[in-house]
């Protein structure tokens, strides 16, 4: 029977299914238990599992973010929800300072196997301070993983292989896809490998790179771009920020020769640099244009009057395609 | 210490005498202030619901601790509101239309009026306590006689930033007056699950400040409380802990469903006819021949009028444009940001699709 989900239910299932499998796995953040979590990731698990696996801490991500530490390095396996992105800050010291040091200072005595999910991103009208994507912080910081999935299909996927790894993995769930299509997911446990793109559309002219919920952008825009112009274009979905999939990248680049990157990041110092550094690296002789990002500004997410106008859109990313293709 | 300091008892009755320090067209304001500001409560969920706002967090039920507290302000102080106290702000001077600006998606909804300081809604919680630290604390390095009043709630108690605002404020002695609307709830988790002590107020012992613990829903308490607190805090005796126990009557925000945390129907019935704020106020008004039917339908009247010329004001202010988000991010602009608003033109329309 075909089984469609939600992005929301798919994450969810994961959760269900590996608290059933693994008693390690336990449930931390606000809001997550009677209320099942502002987006209802965890609707029902406290019934299912009980308070003591599934908690409604107190308000501070700093202790719950360091308690998860403790509870990972003493032999369980905990799943941090973090409300919106922009509030794991309180907790920044400790993912940055201890999850993601642990390993390398006790010379991998001790290991931090945590996961922290977040809502992240722009597009749902929220208030201020919702709507933020800064994955680059986390990226930046040797220790971590960094994981931002596009579909249904592989938030359920990369969600296990997230709990099931040995490291802290911060796993970015971007907001405006949780209810915005379901898809055929699987009902058995299986695993998105951490660490591995996709290419979800085969192209030759031009490779776009993007990840969470603007690999839809660049989708649409690849569509149009092929009606219209009949170029054809490849979308990769790199799925994991960090570490990047270096082989999918030079592979497509070695393909077409031209590429541009979507991220709804601020640009500058956002991953799209370091996507770029990578092609420059190893694929320079393929490239016939300039390495193109189509990303957020450089300035604060603005309130939703205008939000839309912050985040690229697939006007944005075709201008950035034909300027890439005529250059 | 869990006991409640009050005045003014449900059913409309003095505990204790007032001897002089509440004068009745102050008490009348005071009623006149809270019934404004439910009506803006209850408007802008309307509002919400009609999609003419975006997400909003409503107050109703915490008047008297918002009307009473920032009543005690006088302009030149330092008011940080959370996202739930527009209630405060518009009655220490904000503008009703800049509140109906800021939900719905502007940020010019936050400037604050000429000669107030009063701060943007803070939406992460707890870490505008730290700033009312160091505004109280520069008031005091120059001289100044003002305080620095700081909202949160009791959820915000669990953050580090609140103890290292208390342990601050109590180490340089800051004029800082730190106020906790405690409404029993941090979304869905209930104080009890908030926290192992049983007041608030008790943890300024921690920090050798006075705390204080108040019925909330009592505006002669909070006013009196914070009018000490205020004294205190300009004779250089520093800050003060207010633990005002109150109850939010709705959703934490639009977004949200109380129904799935608390017996909402019965909590909100009990605080409604036992404990609101303003019915008791109007009781003892009443009684003191100060408040009749006449009086409060003029002022149902007189505040609706104020409400919609707000919103007609916030309605007809100029939509943002994009171009908007570039400014105010620095001084000067950097090349970065003056190229990227460049590149924000490019495509004419948004769904033109370029040559
Ligand atoms: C640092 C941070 N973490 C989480 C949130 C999400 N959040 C918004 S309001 C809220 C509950 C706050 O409760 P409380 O401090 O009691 O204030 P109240 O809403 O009851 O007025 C939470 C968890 C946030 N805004 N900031």
């Amino acid at each position: 029977m075909i089984r469609k989900l939600t992005m929301i239910q798919a994450i969810t299932e994961a959760m269900d299914q590996k608290m059933a499998e693994d008693s390690r796995v336990m449930l931390l953040g606000e809001d997550i238990g009677v209320n099942g979590g502002v987006f209802r990731a965890t609707e029902d698990l406290i019934h299912k599992y009980g308070a003591t696996r599934v908690v409604d801490t107190p308000l501070s991500e700093a202790g719950m973010i360091g308690a998860a530490i403790g509870l990972a390095m003493n032999g369980l396996i905990p799943v941090v929800e973090i409300q919106f992105l922009a509030f794991i800050y309180p907790g920044f010291e400790q993912i940055v300072s201890h999850a993601a040091r642990m390993r390398y200072r006790t010379r991998g005595q001790y290991h931090v196997p945590m996961v922290i999910r977040t809502p992240y991103g722009a597009g749902i009208r929220g208030p201020e301070l919702h709507s933020e994507s800064v994955e680059t912080f986390f990226a930046h910081v040797p220790g971590l993983k960094v994981v931002a999935p596009s579909t249904p299909y592989d938030a359920k996927g990369l969600l296990i292989a997230a709990m099931e790894d040995p490291d802290p993995v911060i796993f970015l769930e971007p907001t405006k896809l949780y209810r915005a299509f379901k898809e055929e997911v699987p009902e058995e446990m299986y695993c998105v490998p951490i660490g591995k793109a996709k290419v979800v559309r085969e192209g030759t002219d031009i490779s776009i790179f993007a990840w969470g919920a603007m690999l839809r952008v660049a989708e649409e825009a690849a569509k149009r771009i092929e009606r219209e112009q009949g170029a054809s274009c490849e979308v990769v979905d790199l799925r994991t920020i960090y570490p990047l999939d270096r082989d999918a990248i030079v592979q497509s680049i070695k393909k077409t020769g031209r590429a541009v990157v979507v991220h709804e990041a601020h640009k500058t110092a956002g991953m799209g640099a370091e996507i770029i550094s990578i092609i420059n690296d190893e694929a320079l002789i393929y490239l016939k244009a300039p390495v193109k990002r189509i990303t957020g500004f450089d300035v604060p997410v603005p309130q939703f009057s205008i939000e839309d106008d912050y985040l690229p859109t697939p006007a944005r990313v075709m201008s950035g395609i034909v300027e890439t293709l005529t250059f | 210490m869990s006991s409640l300091y009050q005045v003014l008892t449900p059913a409309g009755e003095l505990t204790a005498a007032i001897d002089g320090r509440l004068d009745e067209s102050m008490m009348i304001n005071m009623y006149e202030q809270m019934v404004r500001v439910r009506l803006f409560d209850r408007k802008s969920i309307h509002l919400q619901r009609q999609g003419r706002m975006g997400t909003y967090a409503p107050f109703e039920g915490q008047e008297a601790s918002q009307v009473g507290s920032a009543l005690a302000l006088k302009p030149g102080d330092w008011l940080f509101p959370t996202y739930r106290d527009h209630a405060a702000a518009i009655v220490h001077g904000q503008s009703m239309a800049r509140v109906f600006l800021y939900w719905m998606g502007h940020m010019e909804g936050s400037i604050s009026p000429k000669g107030l300081n009063i701060m943007p809604p803070c939406v992460p919680i707890a870490t505008q306590m730290v700033h009312a630290v160091g505004t109280a604390w520069a008031s005091k390095l120059q001289n100044e006689q003002h305080v620095s009043l700081a909202y949160f709630g009791d959820g915000a108690t669990s953050e580090g930033d609140f103890h290292e605002a208390l342990n601050f404020a109590g180490v340089f002695q800051t004029p800082t007056i730190f106020f906790c609307q405690n409404n029993g709830y941090a979304i869905s988790v209930p104080f009890s699950q908030q926290s192992a002590s049983k007041t608030i107020a008790q943890r300024a012992a921690a920090y050798d400040i006075p705390g204080v613990r108040i019925d909330g829903n009592d505006i002669f308490a909070v006013w009196l409380t914070m009018q000490e607190a205020v004294e205190r805090a300009l004779n250089g005796q520093g800050p003060t802990l207010i633990e005002a126990v109150t109850f939010r009557y709705g959703a934490h925000t639009t977004a949200d469903d109380p129904k799935k945390y608390r017996d909402q129907e019965k909590l909100a019935k009990e605080w409604r006819s036992e404990r609101d704020p303003i019915q008791r106020l109007r009781t003892f008004l009443v009684r003191r021949g100060l408040w009749n039917d006449a009086k409060e339908a003029e002022l149902i009247a007189r505040a609706n009028e104020q409400i919609d010329a707000a919103l007609a004001e916030a309605e007809s202010y100029p939509k943002s444009r994009p171009e908007d988000m570039f400014k105010h991010v620095y001084a000067e602009p950097t090349w970065m940001a003056v190229e990227q608003e460049g590149e924000l033109a490019k495509p004419a329309k948004k769904e033109d699709i370029p040559a």
